[in-house]
């Protein structure tokens, strides 16, 4: 069985974000940038498929900059076994990096892809369900288990109220929850390991897709600054500021 | 311009965030209908019936849409999208499953968690865990967002829509539904209660988290929340998480106790109206956004608590 799990390069969920003087956006210049942490739990998930011999081959995909290879090299010494990388400096939104993982797949024929809820800079949660849905896929979304039989992944998802579990058949897109697994750390060996297998450079034009933006960003602005707050002495202090507040 | 909301519902009750993504829907200007899918749903389909500027309230049964599988759900909603300019979508769980398969069958773009509706065309959703707001311009003829309910008020009663049931679409054999396992609690839901008392790792058990937080939560009547370390760390059920990548909040108070204030979890509850933190860390970043931030160990801080609130 083949995995295909796309990753994406985000800026590091330790950093803090500053939004550029002139609104055209979060300025990147310069700051850690790191593998979307949903994505390595996404890697991680579809190296211990193939640890407990289901998976033959797990398959990393990014779109990005030329320095998303260090992403996909992340990938590489999680576990993944080859890596492809399709450059542009354009953004690329969801509904166009679905498009060009549909291409991906139909050339590389995955039986399974297993990719973040989220990307923690766009926030759109939306692009393994834009795939599964161009594919004629079915889709199993926020999992926090997944188990591989005969031909079906149940996959156990984490919904408002609970959780809730599903049966989709192979082929299939599956996105990650934080509660998946918890990724293991790169080790020396691996890191060496990683460096020596095989990393495919494509270009947008190779699949003929069409990644013109669809949305115009207008302007991208801090959020409304909270006004101080004050210390109060104890739990009686506390209360009456509450009930002054009108909120008790 | 014709808006068609796709209701938010418990199967007996209509969950307030369908109110307000109507009012999101009115921001747009034009008609609006709700679509209610599900089994069972006369109850809930009169109560959508009532919310004031409704003009039409759609009912769709089966067991895949009580079920919320997505690919049932999808093939409804863009059935419909034919006769309507804007599909607005709750950003809950299910919302956010089903929204964006919509937008790929329709071939347009989605527009996620807004927050603002500008003009028709315009739109503010918040993006690095709410640490900027884009403002993005869409030119596409129809248009899929989820809304992020806790940015609008809820519209009120005084609607008197029709009624009208419309085909379940034919299930999909790839995908089938297994069981569920639903949170029982006695409190009120997360995403509507006005106050919130939320715990973090620093409560150290599920038993001291229970401890701690149930009764504070009674004397308020008050939904219970939880960081992300304190779901992880097994305290809390997930279904408890507040931040970008659990519920996002917004009561009129909220208490985050033993809770450091991670940028996560900060994602998810900064727009409450008063914060209060109670920490022994005076420089927990949780102060920086706290209204009232009261230092000490919660060990001695609740018990007097409990006693102030009489």
């Amino acid at each position: 069985m083949k995995l295909l799990v796309p990753v994406k390069r985000v800026l590091d969920y330790n950093v803090k974000v500053r939004v550029k003087a002139d609104q055209s956006g979060v300025d990147l210049a310069n700051v850690k940038m790191s593998m979307n942490p949903f994505d390595e739990i996404a890697v991680e998930e579809a190296t211990r498929l193939k640890e407990k011999g289901i998976a033959t081959e797990v398959v990393a995909v990014s779109i990005g900059p030329a320095q998303a290879r260090d992403t996909l090299i992340t990938a590489l010494t999680i576990g993944a076994d080859r890596g492809i990388l399709i450059q542009t400096d354009q953004d690329v939104e969801p509904l166009a990096v679905a498009k060009l993982l549909k291409a991906v797949i139909e050339q590389e024929k995955p039986d399974i892809v297993i990719m973040g809820k989220q990307a923690i800079d766009g926030d759109n949660n939306a692009t393994g369900q834009m795939l599964a849905t161009l594919l004629d896929w079915p889709q199993a979304t926020f999992a926090s288990k997944v188990v591989i039989a005969d031909g079906e992944a149940q996959v156990t998802r984490e919904v408002d109220g609970g959780l809730q579990t599903i049966g989709v058949k192979l082929p299939a897109v599956i996105t990650t929850d934080l509660r998946l697994n918890e990724p293991r750390y790169a080790s020396l060996p691996n890191i060496m390991k990683a460096k020596k297998k095989p990393l495919d450079v494509k270009s947008i034009a190779d699949y003929g897709v069409d990644i013109t933006p669809r949305l115009k960003v207008v302007k991208v602005t801090e959020p409304a600054k909270r006004q101080a707050g004050i210390k109060v002495a104890d739990a009686a202090d506390l209360v009456a500021n509450l009930k002054t507040a009108g909120v008790l | 311009m014709s808006v068609l909301v796709i209701a938010d519902h418990d199967g007996a009750h209509l969950r307030d965030t369908t109110n307000k993504t109507v009012t999101a829907a009115q921001r747009l200007g034009g008609d609006i209908d709700v679509l209610v899918y599900g089994e069972g749903l006369a109850a809930v389909a009169a109560q959508a019936a009532k919310i004031a500027g409704v003009r039409k309230v759609l009912t769709a049964e089966s067991a895949e849409l009580k079920q919320e599988l997505a690919e049932a759900v999808s093939a409804l909603v863009t059935g419909l999208a034919a006769g309507y300019d804007v599909v607005a979508v709750p950003a809950s769980s299910a919302g956010k499953n089903f929204a964006p398969r919509v937008a790929a069958l329709l071939d347009v773009s989605l527009l996620s968690d807004v927050i603002e509706v500008v003009d028709a065309n315009t739109f503010v959703r918040p993006i690095y865990a709410g640490n900027a707001l884009e403002t993005v311009q869409t030119a596409e003829a129809k248009k899929v967002m989820t809304v992020r309910t806790t940015a609008f008020k809820a519209a009120g009663d005084g609607g008197n829509a029709a009624i009208e049931s419309t085909a379940a679409p034919a299930a999909s054999s790839k995908v089938r539904y297994i069981s569920e396992e639903k949170v029982v609690s006695d409190r009120p839901e997360l995403g509507a209660a006005k106050i919130i008392v939320s715990g973090g790792r620093a409560l150290g058990s599920a038993e001291e988290f229970q401890a701690v937080l149930d009764p504070l939560a009674a004397r308020l009547g008050a939904a219970v929340g939880a960081s992300r370390a304190a779901v992880d760390a097994g305290y809390a059920p997930n279904d408890y998480q507040v931040g970008q990548t659990g519920k996002v909040v917004a009561p009129d108070l909220y208490i985050a106790i033993g809770i450091s204030g991670a940028i996560q979890h900060l994602a998810g509850m900064k727009d409450s109206k008063v914060i209060v933190a109670i920490n022994k860390d005076p420089e927990a970043p949780i102060f920086s956004v706290a209204d009232y931030g009261l230092v000490g160990d919660y060990k001695t801080v609740l018990p007097d608590l409990m006693t102030a609130l009489g």
